[in-house]
């Protein structure tokens, strides 16, 4: 079963990536060595631009599965983006103990 | 050489002689004992902003609120005749708490046409009537008329709605909120329903994150990684000085630059932001256009990018250039512990582009959010070893000395009205 659009086979791969709640990717991020980030993000980031042209063709609420899929994987990447840009760890630095939950975030 | 005029006087703090310009006590922040006076002082005497009218969008349409520092809940409802109405979230039988799931300390929200006790089953209707009381019979002489929900007060002022535990006060919430309140009527809060909300568990006291976001003056240190690092540098070397300062009454807002939406330099923002559009300050893109009210960006500086509003105690209001805003709260529940909540508001997006820019905007203010938050526990702790108790605070602090002086004021004044003889009048 194809979880994302045709032309977007190249990241299927990462289709774990697509999830659908903040805490879950966020989780996945901190769950993750700076390999794996780095790989996600070097498949993904080249193909963001694509993927916005692909969703603008949909209404976003009524977007097919798999193109919902493919948002929630851009999701994940603008997450990880953090920590492969800037951070070069998971972690939000000097964040120690803290921590921050997201408690209400929109339907699509 | 000050980058933007300040007032004659020569500093914004000095516009304000009451706030002096001597080294500020935290002791506020570091007593147990303090913070009992506060509760009582301000947490159950002044107006508190619990939510917004979309949170309640039809007949029947609750949520509580859970007010630890005034040691109570509250049930906001649209009631049947679409008023807003607030009670306290407490069955007059034996006082279980009314409205909860599962975990009796946790908020809730939902829709339902009455409240039923989960203990003994009695109802109430949306007005808070008692309408239902289970084997009725065995109780003796029970008018229900005389058991319904204990109200509070409770007004809305542009969306947002507040309560006040205080049944004496009877201070209007629109003159409460004074000449900043009013400065602000007429901005479209209510186009903006995209709502993302963050909430956080932090090891400090409540005034200490506000100082925190009502000062800029370390966001070019503490958040230097943020920006790339060329950025980074010339953010530092410039430090930090407001467009504006204005104090009104218990409440101040700062007026601040902010050059990231659109940046004139791509090479200025990260990769990400390039592609997306948005950063920070919220995407580069307007989606709707607004007329500011004269409140917003005070000084009409065309450097202008974002205004906090600190509402006193606990609730901040920040608008930003590209037409979205943010509102921060901070709900003690000891001394040296809050929870806060950063709930950041958009015009709903028209297609995904617009909703990745979103997106964006909120993952940032999350990752700066932690930061702020794990400094606070690194300073509560600090702060309470007493090993120093007198700290200067620089003029582009002064929200943070108007805070702890309106603290101590309502403080001080509580405790004259409690003390006045009996029969003294309160």
């Amino acid at each position: 079963m194809a979880t994302l659009p045709a032309e977007f086979s190249d990241l299927e791969p990462f289709s774990g990536w697509c999830l659908e709640s903040e805490r879950e990717r966020y989780a996945k991020r901190l769950a993750s060595s700076m390999d794996e980030l780095q790989t996600f993000y070097d498949a993904a980031f080249p193909r963001l631009e694509a993927a916005m042209e692909h969703l603008d063709r949909y209404e976003l609420d009524a977007l097919p599965d798999d193109a919902t899929h493919l948002l929630w994987l851009c999701y994940s990447l603008v997450n990880v983006s953090f920590p492969v840009e800037v951070w070069r760890q998971p972690r939000v630095p000097d964040s120690g103990a803290a921590s921050m939950d997201q408690i209400v975030e929109p339907a699509v | 050489m000050p980058h933007f005029a300040k007032p004659a006087e020569g500093s914004w703090t000095e516009h304000y002689p009451q706030l002096g310009t001597a080294p500020v006590s935290y002791e506020d922040s570091i007593s147990p004992e303090y913070y009992e006076r506060e509760r009582q002082a301000i947490f159950a005497r002044t107006w508190l902003n619990v939510g917004r009218v979309e949170q309640l969008p039809r007949v029947g349409s609750y949520f509580t609120k859970e007010i630890d520092a005034a040691r109570t809940s509250v049930v906001v409802v649209r009631s049947a005749d679409q008023q807003v109405r607030a009670f306290y979230n407490m069955c007059r039988h034996r006082g279980n708490k009314l409205v909860w799931q599962d975990y009796p300390a946790d908020e809730t929200a939902g829709v339902c046409r009455q409240f039923q006790c989960k203990y003994h089953g009695w109802r109430y209707s949306l007005e808070g009537d008692l309408t239902f009381v289970q084997q009725e019979a065995e109780f003796f002489d029970l008018d229900k008329d005389d058991y319904g929900l204990v109200p509070v007060r409770v007004e809305t002022w542009e969306g947002f709605i507040f309560v006040n535990l205080d049944k004496t006060d009877t201070t209007p919430l629109r003159d409460y909120l004074g000449e900043l309140g009013r400065g602000l009527e007429g901005y479209p809060f209510g186009e903006m329903t995209q709502v993302y909300k963050y909430r956080a568990e932090v090891g400090s006291n409540w005034k200490l994150f506000i100082d925190a976001f009502t000062e800029f003056y370390h966001a070019p240190v503490l958040h230097a990684r943020q920006a790339v690092s060329e950025e980074s540098a010339k953010l530092a070397g410039y430090g930090y000085e407001a467009l504006a300062y204005e104090l009104d009454g218990p409440h101040g807002m700062v007026s601040s630059w902010g050059g990231m939406s659109p940046p004139k330099d791509l090479n200025m923002v990260k990769p990400i932001e390039r592609v997306l559009h948005s950063g920070l300050f919220g995407p580069w893109e307007a989606p709707i256009d607004i007329e500011l009210p004269p409140g917003v960006n005070p000084a009409r500086a065309r450097q202008w990018g974002t205004d906090s509003f600190l509402f006193f105690p606990n609730f901040m209001i920040l608008i930003w250039k590209p037409n979205w805003y943010l509102t921060y709260h901070y709900w003690p529940t000891s001394y040296n512990s809050h929870i806060f909540e950063g709930t950041l508001y958009f015009v709903p997006p028209r297609n995904a582009r617009e909703r990745l820019a979103q997106e964006l905007a909120a993952v940032t203010f999350k990752e700066y959010g932690l930061q702020d938050g794990n400094t606070l526990e690194a300073t509560q702790t600090m702060l309470e070893s007493r090993a120093v108790t007198a700290f200067p605070l620089g003029d582009q602090e002064i929200l943070l000395r108007q805070l702890h002086h309106v603290t101590h004021e309502y403080v001080d004044e509580y405790e004259k009205l409690r003390s006045a003889p009996v029969g003294g009048g309160n």
